[in-house]
């Protein structure tokens, strides 16, 4: 799922309003802190692993989840509407006769989910028939009675709601009021209260916090027709209600005055911002295609990390077991035992699910495995994978790297992009140095259009604004630019890196995976950086 | 529990009404039982079942609208769900764009239900899933696929009295099947509403003889060429399309049927003569719903008309501000096709490509529409009628509305995706691919 889909949905919920599939119950503000007492979900955790333990299961793990969101959706000078869900339920994976076997239930009695232990069960059993060889599990210590929960300063539920209606009322006015003909602005907060409890002895409790306030601007030329619009340059983050501060310190400002964000966010400046690029983008001229260098930013580059680096590196896909949907991966094994040169020798990215800040940091993943930080390329160099318990063997690993993931309680838990991030450079250098050194470029911020293949060899990226270089200057704004790049060639062509002054994360509050679909939040670091030769196409078309 | 009866239903919804004390109250039901098996590498993966019943309310004062929703039904839980929805309510300004619930309504119930699927079983998933790998073993392939099926119900009403109930279910079965060594790969779908319609064991016939008929893929030059995408192909591009046939962005000038100086294009000439398309809950072939989300009866409407733009999607709101008359939400849209076969396209073409399948596709330009997305899983050169070599896949930049200009021919129409769309295959010439893919 991405940002169109999730719009769709906002849409959705003002047109129709009751929509409790998607997003969970519906609850009052007021009882959005209170969790599941902890002697409750033990009692139905260990209903649960009895049960299975009796039917005949060899390993059971049960995860019993409260998921609560909260939407505050506008547009204009319009609240469209204000939604707070919860979905409360339990799911049970266990393994039988060597198969895997899940079932889930919303009823929360010790009776319902030992039933639904059984159910597993047998599902494992009728699957076994045609099964050539047994599920086996890397192993992973029993930790007993542990809790983890995101390191916020500022629980977002708690704030009011006046307060975060108010926030976008002065967000969408200060839009308008700098000329913009349309402006959607949203707040998006979640809240995971998740128990898991598995036969090898852990009872893990977590509480999981993430923030994200996404604003469109669209300017139209009713005599010409055209209209464009800016995204925002926010990123959803493992923050609470202090992502909103918009601090100075957390501002990063080009030569021409482009800001963009990293802990923190100023919603107001950059719905003003966008307003104005949405203005200019109507004007700007369109990019004439060629091979140029290109100086991205963090909140452009991390989905192109994402895309080119985070899936394929995930060992799920590299053995095939995303073959019927996401696909598979270049990236095969082969290539890692033979040291594939995946990009430039001072490309470095590393894999990390304890990032403060970061969507994916959790203290252990949903099979009970805690979390780490390690590398996939180093130094240019393949050298590793992400992978969970029931794959590690497969590429002789001895332990899980902690990548499981389910996205309600009534989704099976499967191995999920941790959070990948590109090591910022060693030697000192600012975007500003970065840029002074391209004789013909182009500077691209933000996420834009984005499509990939099945092996993710072959991608090709928009952005939100784009400026031309030339001769180590920032120039005007351009328009209708879209890169088309083959995976290890562009990393290849990784010529210079930002240092740490100026690393920041992007992420992704939907990356879509898995039959039937799940969404995952994860997030990418990265300092500006700069590929040279790139192809840049004109995407610009009629139709007459 | 998962699946409630009408007169259940019905006594649950009217209770909730009662508990109201808002202006107004409307409530929706909605459950099931939805069952997959999923497997990879010649062997089952995953597998699972999910039960879930909820009560979703809605209530409102004034112009001041609250949601709630609950999964249980004792009198003190219903009564709960729709205070919250109140409380929530209260604290929700004024939306001025606000429209009343619906009054009573009549439905012509449409075609939603099929006993087999309802009756599918863990260990008929299995053996679907064995249909699909043990050929595949067999001959040296590996299926990688998904099976997912739902035996559902939906009923909802409001306090102006209406009411509506429907059972519905849905099997929907992919398998891609690959060569050992990576070098081919193949792709079928099956999505139908009634169980007894599928076949894996002949479905997966087809992925297997494309897995192998596209190693050896040769590389051809970027540029434009006549293809035929076949339905799925096509529909990947053609549905993502009807996402933007929503009235008010194109009122508003923000849509690619806005109309330059202000108004949409509705009347006007924008495809090729041959391109009809239509919504119609009561269609055989992909029935829906007969209300839409907000209670509003379906009817059959004609949303491209010999090339012409006849109808946009208006949302209560905009249709009241607009003038125009109301209508309710499309459930599924059929495009028109021929009676050729996708065999028979082929056979009358000279040079051209095959496409089984589009895939990664992201709006570019909502100007024009103009997608991006690459083809997967069996590409093909046509010469003289005949598929002659397999070829690398391609990415794509094209916009489907120029590609409804460039139409060759249709072939007919087929039930495609999760089932609430119809399409045909079809021939399009200046079909435009911007790079080539090492991908297979």
């Amino acid at each position: 799922m991405d940002r169109r889909d999730f719009l769709a949905l906002s849409t959705f919920f003002t047109g129709a309003a009751l929509s409790p599939s998607i997003f969970g119950k519906a609850i009052a503000a007021s009882q959005l802190q209170d969790g599941i007492e902890m002697a409750v979900k033990k009692r139905l955790a260990d209903a649960a692993l009895s049960a299975a333990t009796a039917a005949g299961a060899t390993y059971c793990d049960v995860r019993v989840g409260r998921y609560l969101r909260q939407f505050v959706i506008t547009r204009e000078r319009n609240v469209e509407n204000i939604v707070n869900t919860e979905s409360t339920g339990t799911g049970v994976r266990v393994i039988a006769d060597g198969s895997w076997g899940f079932a889930s239930t919303n009823t929360m009695t010790e009776d319902a989910v030992a039933e639904a232990a059984r159910q597993a069960t047998a599902i494992a059993k009728a699957n076994a028939r045609i099964q050539s060889a047994a599920v086996q599990l890397a192993p992973t210590p029993g930790v007993g009675e542990v809790s983890w929960r995101t390191p916020i300063k500022k629980n977002a539920m708690d704030v009011p709601i006046a307060d975060k209606v108010d926030l976008l009322m002065s967000v969408n006015d200060a839009a308008l009021g700098a000329g913009a003909s349309f402006v959607n602005s949203l707040l998006f907060l979640v809240n995971e209260q998740k128990y898991f409890a598995s036969t090898d002895g852990s009872y893990i409790d977590q509480d999981v916090h993430r923030i994200w306030a996404p604003i469109t601007v669209t300017a139209v030329d009713t005599a010409t027709g055209k209209f464009r619009s800016r995204e925002g340059l926010s990123a959803p983050m493992g923050l609470g209600w202090e992502y909103m501060d918009g601090r100075a310190e957390d501002k990063f400002v080009l030569p021409n005055g482009l800001t963009t964000y990293g802990n923190s966010y100023d919603m107001k400046e950059d719905a003003i911002a966008a307003a104005n690029d949405a203005q200019a983008k109507l004007k700007a001229p369109s990019v004439k295609p060629g091979k140029y260098d290109l100086v991205l930013d963090p909140n452009h580059l991390g989905l192109t990390i994402h895309e080119s680096v985070g899936h394929p590196l995930e060992l799920d896909r590299v053995l095939g077991y995303e073959a019927n949907y996401a696909g598979t991966s270049f990236a095969t094994i082969d290539k890692r035992d033979a040291a594939f040169k995946y990009g430039s020798e001072i490309v470095n990215l590393f894999a990390d699910k304890t990032q403060p800040g970061s969507l994916g940091a959790v203290g252990y993943d949903d099979e009970g495995v805690k979390t780490k930080r390690w590398d996939l390329i180093k130094d240019g160099t393949l050298v590793d994978y992400q992978t969970i318990r029931d794959q590690a063997h497969i590429v002789g690993k001895t332990e899980s790297d902690g990548c499981c993931y389910a996205d309600s309680w009534s989704s099976v838990q499967f191995q999920r992009m941790a959070n990948v991030s590109l090591a910022p450079g060693k030697t000192k250098m600012s975007p500003a140095d970065m840029i002074a050194g391209v004789e013909n470029g182009i500077y691209i911020a933000g996420r834009g259009s984005f499509s990939i293949d099945q092996q993710r060899y072959n991608a090709q990226f928009g952005g939100t604004v784009f400026y031309e270089i030339k001769n180590g200057k920032l120039g005007p704004m351009i328009e209708d630019v879209a890169y088309q790049m083959r995976t290890p060639e562009f990393w290849g062509a990784c010529s210079a890196i930002c240092d740490e002054s100026d690393y920041r994360l992007f992420g992704s509050f939907f990356d879509g995976k898995g039959q039937p679909s799940q969404i995952s939040a994860v997030s990418h670091g990265s300092s500006t950086t700069r590929f040279d030769g790139v192809n840049v196409i004109n995407t610009a078309r009629s139709l007459g | 529990m998962s699946i409630l009866t009408e007169a259940q239903a019905k006594a649950i919804l009217d209770k909730v009404i009662a508990f109201s004390t808002a202006d107004e109250a409307s409530a929706q039901l909605s459950g099931g039982t939805r069952g997959n098996v999923r497997f990879a590498r010649n062997d089952i993966s995953t597998s699972g079942i999910v039960d879930d019943v909820e009560l979703a309310v809605q209530v409102a004062f004034g112009k001041r609208v609250g949601t709630a929703t609950i999964n249980q039904f004792d009198d003190a839980a219903l009564e709960r769900a729709v205070r919250r929805a109140e409380d929530l309510a209260k604290l929700a300004p004024e939306n001025p764009e606000f429209m009343p619930a619906v009054g009573k309504q009549t439905y012509q119930a449409t075609n939603t239900f099929s006993k087999a699927t309802a009756a599918l079983t863990a260990e008929a998933r299995a053996k679907i899933a064995e249909a699909s790998i043990l050929p595949c073993r067999d001959k040296g392939l590996i299926a990688a696929g998904f099976l997912e099926d739902g035996n559902t119900f939906f009923a909802h009403a409001n306090s102006n009295g209406n009411f509506g109930y429907q059972r519905s279910t849905v099997a929907d079965y992919t398998c891609t099947v690959r060569t050992e060594d990576g070098r081919g790969s193949g792709w079928v779908a099956s999505n139908v509403q009634d169980v007894a319609a599928m076949d894996a064991g002949k479905d997966v016939q087809i992925a297997m003889r494309k897995a192998a008929a596209s190693a050896d893929a040769q590389a051809l030059e970027p540029g434009k060429y006549t293809v035929i995408l076949e339905p799925a192909a096509a529909s990947g591009l053609i549905s993502f399309m009807m996402n933007f046939f929503d009235a008010r962005s194109a009122d508003e000038g923000r849509s690619f049927l806005s109309k330059q100086g202000g108004g949409n294009k509705i009347g006007e000439q924008i495809m090729d003569p041959r391109v009809n398309i239509y919504t119609d809950p009561a269609h055989p072939g992909v029935p829906a719903m007969p209300w839409d989300a907000d209670g509003l009866p379906r009817t059959r409407t004609t949303i491209i008309d010999a090339g012409k733009v006849a109808n946009l999607q208006y949302s209560r709101y905009w249709a009241a501000k607009q003038g125009k008359p109301e209508t309710a939400g499309w459930g599924n849209t059929i495009m028109e096709g021929g009676t050729k076969s996708t065999a028979d396209l082929i056979a009358s073409t000279e040079r051209g490509i095959l496409v089984t399948r589009t895939w990664y596709i992201r709006m570019v330009d909502p100007q024009t529409v103009l997608l991006t997305g690459l083809t997967r899983d069996g590409t093909f050169y046509i010469e003289n009628g005949q598929l002659k070599y397999p070829i690398k896949n391609f990415r794509f930049n094209e916009s489907p509305v120029i590609m409804l200009n460039n139409i060759e021919e249709l072939g007919r129409s087929v039930r495609v995706e999760d089932g609430s769309f119809m399409v045909p295959s079809m021939k399009i010439r200046d079909f435009t691919f911007t790079s080539l893919s090492d991908a297979v």
